[in-house]
């Protein structure tokens, strides 16, 4: 009964409002490093340093008044935003932020579940969150957000292809699409995935920044061209949500580089007797550690990289990104056939 | 009995579904109705054991081939009104044909699969959902598999003819 029902509600309440509330300070952390990397202060005002600043911005966002354009498909305008928030916080399910631990004399798993296709099923999940960009760009029934939404679904589906393809490579490493069971395979291999597979890493955090629609592939919300971006229409809650599902998209990727490529929950050579001393770090420090330095890079590279133009963000999908991912997995194939 | 229960309801949904997809008026909304149907039919086949074709039907069908419906109907002007003559009640005939047609098909595939039940393979070996998918892909069902996957290439390269046609 505990096992089953009020260990996993209790681990769903924590991870949604764990995320939730660091998808909100993300948004703190940006203004932080950008105003850092540009000499400036950035938010200031509200609390020290400006820690409560997202707390204002979520009042602000609540109380502002929700407006629905008069020629807006109704529904569809409603639904969109909750379409792009739900696949980004489910995917959480199955994220392992650490092994089982014993707890109050208690085993209890670091993660809400381990189904064995989880890989397959955060790939799934977020590709329906292409529909909440579409339809928000359809329902706005407005030239603007239309353009902008066939761009952002053109290239969620041309970067997923590659993305995908080093997911496989990693795959055939592992031999599981278990996400607890990927993690174990390099303890076992006793390196973390991201040294034995550096062309796939590189693709993935490549894809990563452009499934996120992140500098410098922000090419659907480019204000000089597209006024804001599909969720122009947007206002209020409505437009919070879109702003929230970004960023909650964005510690996802890093969750996900994080198990797949940097070893999940282990310390750097995991499994390597000289290196014992590093276990005293509890194993959800390393996992929250890693995630943080991928979100940070992510802000770096915004801060750093102008923006891509629309034909070379696609050339370098197409004809670079993608045939480097097939022949990656095919020297992985041919390599774990040798080894064997 | 919990099951049974989980069955009829999402199989409920996965019939309302289907109804609204082909009497909403709206195109888009009809797409949309499409999707929901999709995911109940997902949920049908998580309930049967069969997650990894759960989660590829939802990779597959929801999120990739109704995203190109979405495309056609978005970017494609369907609000033309019916050519004069199109008279509707051959329309029916044709539905009510097509629909006996497909009963029938059902009809002959319980009879089949009730007088030769397939063997029980899942759970019985210990070995996951994925694995036996593959291992049954590339021993028993190699040629349909490969024809399978020629259709996709013609279809490919048909797609690239299409498209370049000064190549």
């Amino acid at each position: 009964m505990i096992d089953t029902f009020v260990i996993p509600l209790l681990q769903i309440v924590i991870v949604l409002n764990a995320t939730l509330v660091a998808v909100t300070y993300m948004v703190l952390l940006e203004r932080k490093v950008i105003a850092w990397a540009q000499s400036r202060l950035g938010p200031m005002r509200v609390g020290p340093y400006g820690i409560l600043q997202p707390v204002a911005d979520a009042v602000k966002l609540m109380i502002k008044e929700d407006i629905t354009p008069v020629r807006a498909d109704r529904w569809v305008f409603t639904a969109a935003p909750i379409i792009s928030m739900v696949p980004a916080l489910i995917v959480y399910a199955v994220i392992p932020f650490g092994p089982r631990i014993t707890l109050f004399g208690r085993s209890v798993p670091l993660y809400i579940t381990d189904i064995n296709v989880g890989l397959l099923y955060i790939v799934s999940v977020a590709s329906v969150g292409v529909y909440g960009i579409i339809l928000a760009g359809y329902a706005s029934n407005s030239k603007y957000p239309l353009l902008a939404s066939l761009r952002a679904s053109a290239q969620l589906i041309s970067y997923e292809v590659a993305v995908t393809l080093t997911l496989v490579s990693v795959i055939l490493l592992a031999g599981s699409l278990s996400m607890v069971n990927i993690v174990n395979a390099q303890f076992n291999a006793r390196v973390w995935f991201g040294f034995a597979q550096p062309v796939a890493f590189v693709i993935f955090l490549i894809g990563g920044l452009a499934e996120t629609n992140r500098a410098p592939f922000d090419l659907p919300e480019a204000e000089q061209e597209l006024t804001g971006g599909f969720h122009t229409e947007y206002s209020g809650m409505r437009f919070a949500l879109f702003f929230l599902a970004e960023y909650a998209n964005m510690i996802v990727v890093s969750s996900v580089a994080t198990t797949l490529f940097l070893g999940g929950w282990l310390p750097p050579f995991p499994n390597t007797p000289a290196l014992h001393f590093l276990y005293f770090v509890p194993s959800w420090a390393w996992f929250l550690i890693k995630s943080f330095v991928f979100l940070y890079v992510f802000i770096w590279v915004r801060a750093t990289l102008p923006r891509y133009r629309y034909d070379q963000l696609m050339r370098l999908g197409w004809k670079v990104l993608i045939p480097l991912a097939i022949a990656n997995l095919v020297v992985t194939g041919i390599v774990k056939v040798l080894i064997g | 009995m919990g099951e049974a229960i989980a069955f009829y309801t999402i199989a409920a949904f996965v019939l309302g579904f289907a109804v609204l997809v082909v009497s909403t008026k709206d195109t888009v909304h009809s797409v949309l109705f499409l999707v929901l149907d999709f995911l109940f039919v997902a949920a049908l086949y998580v309930l049967l054991g069969a997650e990894f074709l759960a989660v590829i039907q939802i990779l597959v069908y929801a999120g990739g081939i109704v995203v190109l419906y979405l495309f056609v109907v978005m970017l494609v002007n369907l609000k033309r009104p019916p050519e004069a003559h199109q008279d509707r009640n051959r329309r029916t005939k044709l539905g009510f044909g097509l629909a006996a047609a497909v009963l029938l098909e059902i009809a002959a595939i319980a009879a089949y699969s009730s007088a030769r039940p397939a063997p029980a393979t899942a759970a019985a070996t210990g070995v996951g959902n994925t694995e036996q998918v593959g291992w049954l892909l590339y021993t028993n069902y190699l040629i349909p598999f490969e024809i399978a996957s020629m259709l996709l290439l013609v279809a490919m390269i048909g797609a690239i003819v299409l498209a370049k046609r000064e190549l």
